[in-house]
């Protein structure tokens, strides 16, 4: 068991013959992740990485002839929304977009849209999936993670696989690892996958990565407090960043006295999550 | 993005959304002649990118024209809040009965846009949040159907707006809807919109904040841009490719992605120290990209030492330290650089950085302490 990818995951490539898309999907192919398909349009017929991936021209024919039953998405900016908008009128279960910079309302649009589809999304602005072992859908690194027990959700990608490398370093494996992305509108948040993490067999325990701005963090306190019989470890970001500077991620913003590191890690704090103060202290806590 | 008040008024009068007569002035020889033709009695507005004008003297009312240029004299060329005025808006004075407040604003919590109006108008909305939040009507847009006309009248009603302004009203947020969405905003704001005593509503003020991820979008308005109100530093950062903010430390940073850069300068301030900068070098940090941040890095004379943290991952981190090595051959600096580097072909990268005064790290934790430690020794 692990979540949202296994062994079973037929991925398909929005964007395949970008250079983002050819590299990360050689990368993939490196950990034997399952990819059936890309798509370019106007690219169809091609194949790509020595007759490897066939490329179509559209994702519902892709799916059809395929059977992809997941998508990840690395187009550029200004055809997210369209993206995402074809991959799920394909019916696809689960879309992950790895694309920075998508605008908002494209964003807020694709949101609402999805509310009344079955389609999951994840991301966009994060580095996607990785199930150690079985399948790696985006671009965390496949040689810093193990197989094992923890549950790995955050909202920022490097700082991801420096949490990831310190597991490895102290010998923990990984059920699932979550990149859920830095932009404001988002698709998969915490309290979702938290969700997921909890009803998973394979997850023993979970660490979660946030970092300053919204209140998506304070929201998964609430759920653990409710909900979780499993333990999470907390590291967030941001605690000697200024009020009202972007920093970086677009959703890493504090506004006004909302979405400070020290109002997240007092609500976290308060209902027993332990608080890491920085990514290599994880590994000891949850060890406790 | 956010613009100025007379850029964001220009975009409503495209929209018919009405404001005061008024132009925007760089002098005080403008000032007099844009009083004269307004009859004397106007307004001047600093046009600076911060709240609060009013309460720090960047908004007064002169009664005469000899008061306008007076008034223009003490705001042009003089600081606002700590920002330089260059320009002033002069509009004409406005009788006003009655002030409301009506923003569109991309909502988070609910990850759509909402509408909020109050009939507690020209006042902090922060301020009317905190100690009247029932005087708030907040109404969540469908972002796919837009605003319904029944959402109009209902905060119309909950504003206790009287009827015979129900029809100017609905068509100002109607408008102010269609900016919104045509300039992928993620904030407009009248705050107030007056009902004059000749009964009409005007926009008094205008605020608008643009989805800088859409500007590619609105070339137009990316033009609006007012460079002299973004520090130097970080229209340079924009410029060489990397998210770049200054802090006030002594510790410059150089990381590779935007939360491991939090977390860098987070760890640092742990340690007792202080960062002197974000800096997020984003993917591909190549050699170019990596001197180009060191100079930015460097050009603030207050750095003492540097720390360098670069997650590899998939990048290779022999070319990394190449990338550094080669920078620093090129800048020459006698200030200490810890460098830590992890990832693919780690070793080899930390091997390469052997034998030049650069100081390799293994974790986070010890490259930070080392930071910490030498800033305070060249410091003292």
């Amino acid at each position: 068991m692990s979540i949202l990818v296994n062994k079973e995951t037929r991925l398909l490539i929005q964007g395949i013959t970008g250079n983002e898309g050819l590299f990360h999907t050689e990368q993939m192919l490196n950990y034997k992740t399952n990819i059936v398909a890309g798509v370019t349009p106007g690219k169809g017929g091609d194949w790509v990485l020595n007759g490897k991936v066939p490329v179509f021209d559209s994702v519902q024919t892709a799916v059809e002839v395929t059977g992809a039953n997941a998508s990840v998405i690395f187009v550029p900016a200004k055809y997210v929304g369209d993206a995402i908008f074809e991959a799920v009128d394909a019916e696809i279960p689960l879309v992950v977009c790895i694309t920075e910079g998508a605008p908002i309302q494209d964003m807020m649009r694709v949101k609402q849209y999805l509310s009344s589809r079955r389609t999951r999304l994840i991301g966009p602005n994060c580095p996607g999936l990785l199930t150690p072992g079985e399948s790696k859908v985006g671009i965390i690194p496949g040689n810093i993670a193990i197989p094992g027990n923890i549950g790995v959700v955050s909202r920022s990608g490097t700082l991801t696989y420096e949490v990831l490398y310190a597991l490895q370093q102290n010998g923990m494996g990984v059920s699932t690892c979550v990149g859920i992305g830095g932009d404001p509108v988002k698709g998969l948040n915490f309290v979702e996958c938290l969700e997921l993490f909890e009803a998973d067999a394979r997850t023993d325990a979970i660490v979660m990565i946030g970092e300053i701005g919204g209140n998506d963090e304070e929201k998964a306190a609430n759920f653990i407090s409710a909900e979780m019989t499993k333990p999470v470890v907390a590291f967030i970001a941001g605690i000697s960043a200024p009020p009202g500077k972007r920093m970086g991620h677009a959703g890493a913003l504090i506004e006004g006295s909302s979405g400070t590191a020290q109002s997240k890690i007092e609500a976290l704090q308060s209902i027993g999550v332990k608080i890491a103060r920085y990514p290599e202290e994880i590994p000891g806590i949850i060890a406790l | 993005m956010k613009l100025q008040e007379y850029q964001s008024k220009i975009l409503f009068t495209m929209y018919g959304i009405p404001v005061p007569n008024g132009r925007i002035a760089e002098s005080i020889s403008e000032v007099k002649q844009i009083s004269e033709e307004l009859g004397g009695m106007v307004v001047i507005k600093a046009q600076v990118l911060t709240g609060g004008r009013g309460k720090a003297g960047g908004v007064r009312i002169a009664k005469t024209i000899s008061e306008a240029e007076e008034y223009a004299g003490q705001i042009l060329g003089n600081k606002i809040n700590g920002l330089l005025v260059r320009k002033v808006l002069v509009d004409e004075i406005v009788s006003i009965d009655k002030e409301i407040y009506l923003s569109i604003a991309n909502d988070r919590n609910t990850q759509k846009p909402v509408l909020m109006a109050s009939s507690f108008g020209g006042m902090e909305i922060e301020e009317v949040s905190r100690n009247n939040p029932e005087r708030i009507i907040k109404r969540v847009i469908d972002p796919l159907l837009g605003l319904r006309d029944y959402q109009l009248r209902d905060v119309a009603i909950n504003i206790d707006l009287d009827r015979s302004y129900w029809q100017d009203f609905s068509n100002i947020i109607n408008q102010l809807w269609k900016v919104y969405v045509d300039s992928d905003a993620s904030l407009v704001e009248i705050n107030p919109l007056v009902i004059t005593s000749e009964k009409k509503l005007i926009a008094l003020d205008a605020k608008i904040v643009l989805d800088d991820n859409a500007l590619f979008r609105h070339p137009n308005l990316s033009d609006f841009r007012d460079k002299n109100a973004e520090p130097p530093t970080e229209i340079q950062g924009r410029k060489i490719g990397v998210s770049f903010i200054k802090m006030e430390g002594n510790i410059g940073c150089l990381v590779n992605g935007a939360g491991l850069a939090m977390a860098t300068m987070d760890i640092i301030k742990e340690l007792g120290g202080e960062a002197a900068n974000f800096l997020d070098i984003g993917g591909g940090a190549n050699a170019k990209k990596v001197e180009d941040s060191l100079r930015l890095i460097l050009s603030d004379e207050k750095v003492k030492a540097i720390l360098i943290n670069v997650f590899g991952g998939i990048t290779r981190c022999d070319e990394v330290a190449r990338g550094i090595l080669s920078a620093f051959k090129e800048l020459q600096t006698k200030i200490p650089v810890v460098v830590r580097l992890v990832g693919t072909n780690d070793e080899e990268g930390l091997h390469l950085l052997e034998g030049s005064e650069l100081i390799p790290a293994k974790s986070l934790h010890e490259a930070a302490a080392i930071a910490v430690r030498k800033a305070a020794e060249v410091a003292a």
